[in-house]
C-alpha cells in the first residue's frame, strides 16, 4: 500500500511541473475582502429569526427565569423523561418535575428510550440559525443530541456570534464538532424541503440574556 | 452506454421524466437564488472560493503529506488508493477485519464512481445507503440521476411506490396505507433506519472537505442519516478524493457560506459534523482515511482542466442548466451528470470511448454553469478545451471535411461571396424538409429563406455609394440623442 | 464617427437586411459606416466545436481587417463575444495574434453597446408601432453583460409595446453545432422558448443575434405560430417614413 503512496504523489508532482519550484502555497494569493459579517442589526433577533425560519422553537428570557422557560417547554411537549449531559447545571432543571437521566448511563438503545434531551452549546451563528455544539460542557457525547427525537438547546447570549467568520476561531477542530441549523430535514423529494428525518424532528431553542 | 445524444432522445421524449426535472429544478432555482441575493459580498466569496482551492491544486503534494500526518496525529490511519480496484480492495479488507458483514452509507459522489458497494457485495457485504434518496435509488435498483438529489427524477407517486414494493426485502417494511406525503414519506425511512443505525458496527463515508492543517475532516448533509453514520459506529471509514482538501481550518468560512446557499439554497444545511482522527468515548474509535486519486492527478496536469478539481459538488450547475434540465442525469452514462459531469467524466476516464467522447457536446455553451458556480469553474472554456481533444482524435471525418470546408470558404472574401452567390442562385430548389444530417435541423425547424442577394453584395451595388446625411457630422458627443430624433 | 461593420458571415448570407438596417441607423445618426471587404467570419463555430486551428485563422483575418477601426461593429452577441471573450485564448501569450487581439478587442461592439456606451444614445428616433418581446440571448446576457441597453433602446422606440418574456435568461438551444449534434435536446430547449414566446402575444421576438433567432423563429415558424422574428437593428432602424415590415 505505501507504493501507493508515493505513486500518488510522484503523479501530482509530475501533474504540476508547471508549477515554478520556488513558489510557496502563500504565494498563491487568496482575496479575503469578503464580509466578515453582514450587518443585519441586533445579533439576538436574527438568530431568532433565523431560527424559526427553519422551523425551530425559539424563547428569549432572562437568565433567572431560563428554569422556569425550560420546565414550561418540557411540559408543554408532554416530556416526561429526559436525557442530560452529566455535567449539564442542576439549576436549568429546578422547576420541571421531569424525570431527568444523566447521559452518562445511557447507551443508544437507552437514549432512544427518552422523550427529549436538554444540553447546552458551544457557540451559535446568528446570520445561519446555527448552534454549534462541541461536546463540551453540558453537551455531553454527539449520540446524545442524535437519537431523542427532541432536543431543546440552552444558549446563552454571550455565545452568540453573528456570522460563520466569527465563529471559527472560536470552535476547536480538535473536538468533534456538530453543527445544527434547524431540525433534521430533506429536500430529496422533489426538491421540496421537508422537516424531520432522522435526527430530532424538533429543536427547541432557549436563549439566555 | 449509448452516447449523450441517443440517450438524450429517449429522455427528452419522457413526458413523467421532463416533468419531475422541471418542477424540481425550477423550485430549487428560485431556492438558491433568494439565498444567494442575501449576501451582498457573493462575488468576493466566489473569489476566495476559487483561489483556496487554487493554492491548495498547485500544492497537492504539500497538503496530502499535512492532511496524512494531522490524521495520523490524531488516532486515524491514512490509506492511499491510485484508483478504484485498489480503493475497494482496502475498503474491503478494513470491513472483513472488523468481522462484520453489514456497513451502513453516507452519500458520497466518491464511492459511487468506484462502485464501492458493488465490490463490497462481491465480498459478501451489504452496504446499506441511508440517505433518503440514495435509499429511494438503492430500493428501487436504479441509477442516481443528480449528485446531490439523486432521486430527482422521481416524483412523490413513485417514491411511495418503490417504498411499499421495495422496503420489507430490505428490512423494516413501509407502514400499510403510505401516503405520497413527503413528510410520510420522510417518517417511513425514519423507521425504516433506525434500528439498522442502531445496530450496524460499520460506516462508510466520504467527505465534504479535508482540513490539511488540523486532519478534520467535514460532512455536511441535512437528514441525521449522516450523523447517525458517523456517531454511532465503532469503525468509521471515509473514501475521500485528493482534491477535497482545504489547507485550513479557517477557509471553511468561505466554503460553509458557499455550499449550501448553492446547494440546497439554505443558508446552512441543517446538520455539518466535523471530526479529527477519534475522541475517546465519543463516536468511532477506529477511523480510517482512504485518500482516491482514481484519474484526479491525470486532471490535475491538464493547466486548463485543473479547474474542474475545485469543484465543491454543490450541483448549482445542474439545476441551472437548460440540457441537464431536458434530459435529466441518465442521459450522461456517469456518476457526474449535468455540466460538471462534462468536463469531469471526460477527464477522469478520457475520451476516447463513447459516451465519454460525447459529453463535451452535451453543451449549447450558454454559460449559465459558469455564472452559478460557487468556486467559478469555467466550464464553458473546459468544454471547448474537451473538444477539441476529441475533434484532434479519430472519427469525426465528416465533421472535420465540413469544417475544413468552411475554413476553406472563410479564408477569402472571393470564395465567400461565390459560395453566397451559388447559395442565392440555388435558393428556389432548397427543400423545406431536408435528408440526411441536415435534417437534423430540419425535422424540428424551418429553415431560413436563402435571400436574394448577400450583404456584401448590396453593399458592392449600392451600400458603399449611399452617403451619410450629414457626414461631417462630430461624433459621440452626446448630442447624437438629438440627431437621432431628426 | 466611423464605425467599421463587422456584418458577421450569418448576417452577410442569410439575414443582409439586418446588415442593411445596421448602415441605415448609423447614417441617419449621423455617423459614417466602412464595411472591410476582406472580412468573413470570426470563427466562433470553428472554436466552439474544437477547432481551434481553423479558429486561429480567421481571428487573424479579423485583427487585419480591422486593425486601422476607431470602434467595430458586429450585429451579433455572439461574434462580438467570440472576438472579446475567446481570441484573447487563441493566441499563445505574446504572440503576435495575442498583441493584435488585445490592441482590437476593446474596440469591439454589439449594437446596444455601440449605441449607448459610445455614442451615447438611447433614443435613435425609431417607429416601430408593434408588440415586440424581447430575447436577452445567452452571450449578449453573460459573456457581453448588455444589461438593461437593449430594453433601453426599445423602451424608446415610438409605438412600441414591450412585453415581458417569461424564461428570458434561458437558453433558446441553439448553440452553434449543438443544434444538430444534440437536435433533439435543441429541440426540446427551443419548443420552450417558443412557447413562452408565443405566450406573451406579441407579434415579434426580438433580440441581437439572428443565429438565436434562426433557430427560435424556426420552431416558430414550423408550429404556424403566427410570430416573426426581428433582430434589434431592424426595429431600431424602422421609422415612419421607412417602417419595417412585420
Amino acid at each position: 500500500m505505501s507504493g501507493s503512496r508515493e505513486r500518488i504523489l510522484g503523479r501530482v508532482r509530475a501533474a504540476l511541473a508547471d508549477v515554478p519550484p520556488g513558489e510557496a502555497p502563500e504565494d498563491v494569493l487568496v482575496p479575503r475582502d469578503y464580509s466578515s459579517a453582514h450587518d443585519r442589526g441586533e445579533t439576538i433577533a436574527l438568530l431568532v429569526d433565523r431560527l424559526e425560519d427553519y422551523k425551530a422553537l425559539v424563547h428569549r428570557t432572562p437568565a433567572g427565569e431560563s428554569a422556569e422557560v425550560v420546565a414550561r417547554a418540557l411540559a408543554g411537549r408532554g416530556v416526561r423523561r429526559v436525557a442530560a449531559p452529566d455535567d449539564a447545571p442542576e439549576d436549568w432543571f429546578a422547576e420541571c418535575d421531569t424525570d431527568v437521566a444523566r447521559a452518562g448511563g445511557l447507551d443508544p438503545a437507552g437514549l432512544d428510550g427518552v422523550d427529549g434531551v436538554v444540553t447546552g452549546c458551544a457557540a451559535a451563528i446568528a446570520e445561519t440559525g446555527t448552534i454549534v455544539l462541541d461536546a463540551g460542557f453540558a453537551q455531553g457525547r454527539r449520540a446524545l443530541t442524535l437519537i431523542p427525537d427532541y432536543h431543546l438547546c440552552v444558549v446563552r447570549a454571550d455565545q452568540i456570534v453573528t456570522g460563520v467568520p466569527q465563529a471559527l476561531p472560536r470552535l476547536d477542530p480538535g473536538r468533534p464538532l456538530t453543527w445544527i441549523s434547524g431540525p433534521s430535514a430533506t429536500s430529496d423529494i422533489e426538491l421540496d424541503r421537508v422537516e424531520g428525518v432522522h435526527g430530532p424532528r424538533t429543536l427547541e431553542v432557549v436563549i439566555v440574556e | 452506454m449509448p452516447s449523450f445524444p441517443e440517450a438524450a432522445k429517449s429522455a427528452t421524449g419522457d413526458s413523467q421524466l421532463r416533468h419531475n426535472l422541471r418542477k424540481a429544478t425550477h423550485t430549487i432555482r428560485a431556492k438558491r437564488d433568494g439565498a444567494v441575493g442575501e449576501l451582498d459580498d457573493w462575488s468576493q466569496l466566489r473569489a476566495a472560493g476559487a483561489a483556496i482551492k487554487d493554492r491548495t491544486l498547485r500544492h497537492l503534494d504539500t497538503y496530502l503529506e499535512r492532511l496524512e500526518d494531522a490524521v495520523t496525529a490524531a488516532g486515524g490511519r491514512v490509506h492511499w488508493a491510485a484508483d478504484a480496484a485498489e480503493a475497494n480492495d482496502i475498503v474491503t479488507g478494513l470491513v472483513r477485519a472488523t468481522g462484520e458483514s453489514d456497513v451502513v452509507k453516507v452519500k458520497s459522489m466518491a464511492t459511487q464512481e468506484i462502485e464501492l458497494n458493488e465490490a463490497l457485495a462481491q465480498a459478501g457485504i451489504t452496504a446499506y445507503e441511508t440517505d433518503l434518496a440514495e435509499l429511494i435509488v438503492q430500493l428501487s435498483d436504479d441509477l442516481p440521476s443528480h449528485i446531490l438529489v439523486p432521486a430527482i427524477h422521481r416524483n412523490r407517486a413513485e417514491i411511495r411506490e418503490i417504498f411499499r414494493d421495495q422496503m420489507a426485502a430490505w428490512g423494516v417494511p413501509a407502514p400499510e396505507r403510505l401516503s405520497d406525503d413527503p413528510r410520510a414519506l420522510a417518517e417511513a425511512a425514519r423507521v425504516h433506519l433506525r434500528e439498522r443505525f442502531m445496530r450496524t458496527k460499520v460506516a462508510v463515508s466520504g467527505a465534504n472537505f479535508a482540513v490539511a492543517d488540523s486532519g478534520t475532516m467535514v460532512v455536511l448533509e441535512s437528514e441525521g442519516n449522516g450523523r447517525m453514520c458517523l456517531t454511532l459506529p465503532q469503525t468509521l471509514i471515509s473514501v475521500v478524493g485528493i482534491e477535497k482538501i482545504v489547507p485550513s481550518w479557517s477557509d471553511l468560512e468561505v466554503f460553509l457560506q458557499l455550499l449550501p446557499r448553492s446547494s440546497t439554497g439554505e443558508r446552512m444545511n441543517p446538520y455539518t459534523s466535523t471530526w479529527t482522527g477519534v475522541t475517546p468515548g465519543d463516536g468511532p474509535q477506529e477511523f480510517h482515511l482512504v485518500l482516491l486519486d482514481n484519474g484526479r492527478s491525470d486532471v490535475l496536469a491538464d493547466t486548463v482542466g485543473r479547474q474542474a478539481l475545485r469543484c465543491i459538488r454543490c450541483s448549482a450547475c445542474l439545476n441551472i442548466c437548460p440540457v441537464y434540465e431536458r434530459t435529466g442525469g441518465h442521459a450522461y452514462g456517469s456518476v457526474y451528470p449535468g455540466p460538471i459531469g462534462a468536463i469531469l467524466t471526460p477527464q477522469l476516464q478520457g475520451t476516447a470511448s463513447e459516451p465519454e467522447a460525447s459529453l463535451p457536446y452535451a453543451s449549447s455553451l450558454c454559460g449559465a454553469c459558469y455564472e452559478v458556480c460557487p468556486v467559478a469553474i469555467d466550464i464553458p472554456e473546459v468544454l471547448v478545451h474537451l473538444r477539441e481533444e476529441v475533434a484532434g482524435g479519430s472519427g469525426h471525418t465528416a465533421e472535420k471535411a465540413a469544417m475544413g470546408a468552411a475554413g476553406w470558404v472563410f479564408g477569402g472574401e472571393r470564395r465567400l461571396g461565390a459560395a453566397q452567390r451559388a447559395a442565392s442562385a440555388a435558393r428556389s430548389l432548397v427543400p423545406r424538409r431536408m435528408p440526411g444530417p441536415a435534417s437534423a435541423w430540419t425535422d424540428t425547424r424551418d429553415i431560413p429563406d436563402i435571400p436574394e442577394e448577400s450583404f456584401r453584395s448590396w453593399w458592392r451595388r449600392e451600400g458603399a455609394a449611399e452617403e451619410a446625411p450629414e457626414p461631417g457630422r462630430a461624433p459621440g458627443d452626446g448630442d447624437e440623442q438629438e440627431g437621432g430624433r431628426r | 464617427m466611423r464605425i467599421a461593420l463587422f456584418v458577421t458571415c450569418v448576417n452577410d448570407t442569410l439575414y443582409p437586411g439586418t446588415g442593411r438596417a445596421v448602415v441605415r441607423l448609423l447614417r441617419r445618426l449621423g455617423h459614417d459606416v466602412v464595411f472591410p471587404e476582406s472580412q468573413t467570419c470570426c470563427g466562433q463555430m470553428h472554436y466552439n466545436t474544437g477547432y481551434r486551428r481553423e479558429a486561429q485563422k480567421l481571428a487573424v483575418r479579423f485583427v487585419e481587417t480591422f486593425a486601422d477601426a476607431d470602434a467595430v461593429l458586429a450585429p451579433s452577441g455572439s461574434c462580438a463575444a467570440m472576438v472579446r471573450d475567446n481570441y484573447p485564448r487563441l493566441g499563445e501569450p505574446g504572440s503576435r495574434l495575442d498583441r493584435a487581439v488585445s490592441e482590437l478587442a476593446p474596440r469591439v461592439y454589439d449594437l446596444s453597446e455601440l449605441l449607448v456606451d459610445v455614442l451615447g444614445v438611447t433614443d435613435v428616433g425609431a417607429y416601430f408601432p408593434h408588440t415586440v418581446a424581447y430575447h436577452p440571448t445567452c452571450h449578449g446576457l453573460r459573456l457581453l453583460k448588455l444589461g438593461d441597453r437593449p430594453y433601453r433602446l426599445l423602451r424608446n422606440v415610438a409605438g412600441i409595446d414591450l412585453r415581458e418574456l417569461e424564461g428570458a435568461a434561458e437558453c433558446c438551444g441553439f448553440g452553434g453545432t449543438f443544434a444538430v449534434k444534440n437536435a433533439d435536446v435543441s429541440a426540446a430547449m427551443g419548443a420552450d422558448k417558443a412557447r413562452n414566446a408565443a405566450a406573451t402575444g406579441a407579434e415579434v421576438l426580438c433580440a441581437v443575434d439572428n443565429s438565436c433567432l434562426m433557430h427560435i423563429g424556426g420552431t416558430l415558424e414550423r408550429q404556424r405560430a403566427g410570430m416573426k422574428t426581428l433582430h434589434l437593428a431592424e426595429i431600431l432602424a424602422s421609422t415612419e417614413q421607412e417602417p419595417a415590415r412585420v
